[in-house]
């Protein structure tokens, strides 16, 4: 390094040059993740592009010529699009259900002492403990024909206890799942609230809803938006849960594209489905850095 | 120096990941010709492409009971009997490793991708027939597996694989329809209308209780044999007549699930499931209940899986090998005898347990009206829109 240093020494200042071996430094020491992401995760990606451009043949193969666009005029199709909006439907039932379930508790939490604070985060991450997977299948024990869930809702009389299989099913799972994604960033939000605002409003006769639309609630923004994607993105190419608990009688993204690759063997529509996927979550994303994002 | 050392390291890594990666998540491709990598496979790229689909007259010549290495064997899940494996590998004095795959589909993925380090799979027939167009597997050689003469003469010249030349059958069983009949009684219509018709499932209380496949080809077949044609009709108007079926049965389906629809009837959580025959008489075992399974009159799928011995297989000579091990008479009985699956190997018959060869439900009474599924090319796409439709 030292070398590099004093050679080039004589084009540009010391100083600059300082500033570019930090540079330098800075990405050498983040080359494992570097490595990491374009191994894992950038060449996975081109291959999905690739693919999406690709041609299956007729025994369900993917060449990799006659590139075209046929797998993404099929995304214009009445069943693709049908698809596609339910499962846009359920991500976004899914996210406002966890917005208004976790904002108060978030609200709550802030709001404890440290310890008591502290043990109430510990409780909202316990579930992370045990796979998602097994606690899918747990749930379809609860709710089966005699499971718990089921009994309990037909002894208080509130009709028909049974959703296993339903869609209701796959919503309570999916906020059951992806609640802790709420919660926490709301709380991170929120307990970082400069509680003298909303005195300082209070003493200007603002009311108690006033002050929190005025003041906690803008305040809380980022956090509502972070949390928001973090549950929607997930929702929407969600699969374990319609599959476990809602029986895939509708088809969803997520169900949809594996079928395109394990059924129908056509992997440039399935890669296709997956660029719109990703394309939905990226304008999340965006909406995101846009909104709030950059406030945290 | 030290930059040279990072460059070589990456590049090393990436051409792992090229020869690597590519076999588990992607369905189809030659690896090498994929446009992601394109400065790392020079390394990679020889071994994986070029030794793939070699001519046919190269393929290593084998003898007879010759073995030339360990045996690298891809079979689906709960599918083979350990103590084989184990005497074959004292016979022979080699070693078998057993990797799994749940489904045609993902073993093909694999294999396609050339150098999967694979000799033997077991292919469904539909798939034979699309290995054998895409030169993944080669042809039986005769002379190392003699016992090939054992296979009955129903599977000596399946449609998937005229004359057999690339492929031994290796069991057979039928999709067809489980049924509570605690709930139900015995007296039932053996009929796919059972799942799809709605005086019937009034009558027998079958709606919310019933459980379809969630496989295009299957459940569609369903439908198109409810309807008296063929389940690999690709005529677009009887697909649209078997979607309208389902959709109108989407209300009284419970679910469509391939995994667990034999723990589901044993569970008591659905009454009729759409499956596979060796699965329901795995689970009808254990319940509680009294159970039934049969193929409906209107006939069904019936399904054979097949030994084939891939085109790049290291070892091919062990896999005849070990073909013809499993073709023997007393090893293929063993065989039906442990999984419960039909033999299609007819020397094996006498060998076979008279209660297993009793059971209606693994060697089905009438099998005029089963119906082999066939790869249909580009029309496989019409079926997984047609059941995407139906059920949403």
């Amino acid at each position: 390094m030292k070398k590099l240093l004093e050679k080039k020494s004589s084009s540009a200042g010391l100083e600059q040059q300082a500033v570019k071996a930090k540079a330098r430094q800075g990405f050498f020491v983040g080359l494992p993740s570097i490595i990491y992401l374009l191994i894992f995760f950038l060449i996975p990606l081109g291959y999905v592009i690739a693919y999406s451009f690709a041609t299956r043949s007729r025994t369900g193969r993917t060449e990799l010529r006659d590139w075209n666009l046929d797998a993404y005029v099929r995304l214009g199709e009445e069943v693709v699009q049908a698809v596609a909006w339910r499962s846009l439907w359920i991500a976004v039932l899914t996210t406002v259900i966890c917005l208004l379930l976790a904002y108060p508790l978030a609200f709550y939490i802030s709001t404890r002492r440290p310890v008591i604070r502290n043990l109430l985060l510990i409780g909202i991450m316990i579930p992370f403990w045990s796979n998602f997977l097994i606690r899918t299948y747990a749930w379809r024990v609860l709710l089966s024909s005699d499971g718990l869930f089921t009994r309990i809702v037909e002894e208080l009389g509130l009709g028909e206890g049974r959703i296993l299989f339903t869609q209701p099913a796959v919503i309570l799972g999916l906020v059951y799942g992806y609640l802790p994604f709420m919660v926490l960033p709301l709380y991170a939000a929120i307990e970082r609230i400069d509680w003298s605002l909303v005195e300082g409003a209070r003493d200007l006769y603002a009311s108690g809803w006033k002050a929190f639309r005025r003041v906690v609630w803008p305040l809380s923004r980022p956090g509502v938006i972070a949390g928001s994607i973090l549950v929607f993105v997930p929702s929407f190419g969600a699969y374990v849960t319609p599959a476990i608990l809602g029986g895939n009688k509708q088809s969803l993204m997520g169900s949809y594209i594996v079928d395109q690759f394990m059924d129908a063997r056509n992997g440039p529509l399935g890669s296709s489905l997956s660029v719109l996927v990703l394309g939905v979550m990226l304008i999340g994303t965006l909406i995101y850095f846009r909104q709030g994002g950059r406030n945290l | 120096m030290k930059k040279w050392i990072a460059l070589a390291a990456l590049l090393g890594v990436f051409s792992m990941v090229a020869a690597g990666c590519g076999s588990d998540e992607e369905t189809s491709s030659s690896s090498a010709a994929a446009p992601a990598e394109t400065e790392a496979p020079a390394e990679t790229e020889a071994p994986a492409e070029t030794e793939a689909p070699a001519e046919e007259s190269e393929y290593k010549q084998c003898a007879a009971g010759e073995t030339d290495g360990d045996l690298n064997f891809y079979n689906w899940t709960e599918y083979m009997d350990p103590d084989l494996i184990t005497a074959f590998q004292d016979e022979f004095g080699v070693t078998v490793t057993e990797d799994f795959y749940p489904s045609n589909e993902e073993m093909v993925a694999k294999v396609q991708q050339g150098n999967s380090g694979y000799d033997m799979v077991v292919p469904s027939d539909y798939m034979v027939s699309i290995l054998i167009e895409e030169e993944l597997i080669q042809p039986v050689q005769e002379a190392a597996v003699p016992n090939k003469g054992n296979v009955d003469a129903l599977f000596a010249d399946p449609p998937y694989d005229p004359g057999a030349v690339y492929s031994s059958a290796y069991q057979w069983g039928t999709t067809g329809i489980g049924i509570d009949i605690g709930v139900t009684g015995p007296d039932i219509p053996h009929t796919w209308g059972l799942l799809f018709d709605a005086d019937l499932a009034e009558q027998y209380g079958l709606a919310g209780k019933i459980s379809l496949l969630d496989d295009p080809r299957e459940t569609m077949g369903a439908a198109l044999k409810y309807l008296g044609y063929s389940l690999n009709s690709t005529s677009e108007s009887e697909l649209a007549e078997a979607e309208a079926i389902i959709k109108d049965a989407v209300g009284r389906v419970a679910a469509f699930d391939s995994d667990q629809y034999s723990e589901l009837v044993v569970a008591g959580e659905t009454i009729v499931g759409h499956g596979y025959s060796g699965n329901f008489l795995w689970d009808f075992e254990e319940g509680e209940s009294e159970y039934d399974y049969f193929v409906p009159d209107e006939g069904g799928t019936v399904w054979v899986d097949n030994m084939a011995v891939l085109s790049d297989a290291p070892h091919p000579c062990t896999a005849f090998a070990f073909m013809n091990f499993l073709l023997d008479a007393e090893n293929g009985a063993q065989l039906t005898n442990y999984n419960w699956y039909a033999s299609p190997n007819g020397a094996a018959l006498p060998y076979i347990d008279q209660e297993v060869l009793d059971n209606p439900i693994i060697y089905p009474p009438d099998q005029s009206k089963l119906e082999y599924i066939a790869d249909t090319g580009d029309f496989e796409i019409n079926f997984t829109d047609a059941l995407t439709r139906a059920r949403s």
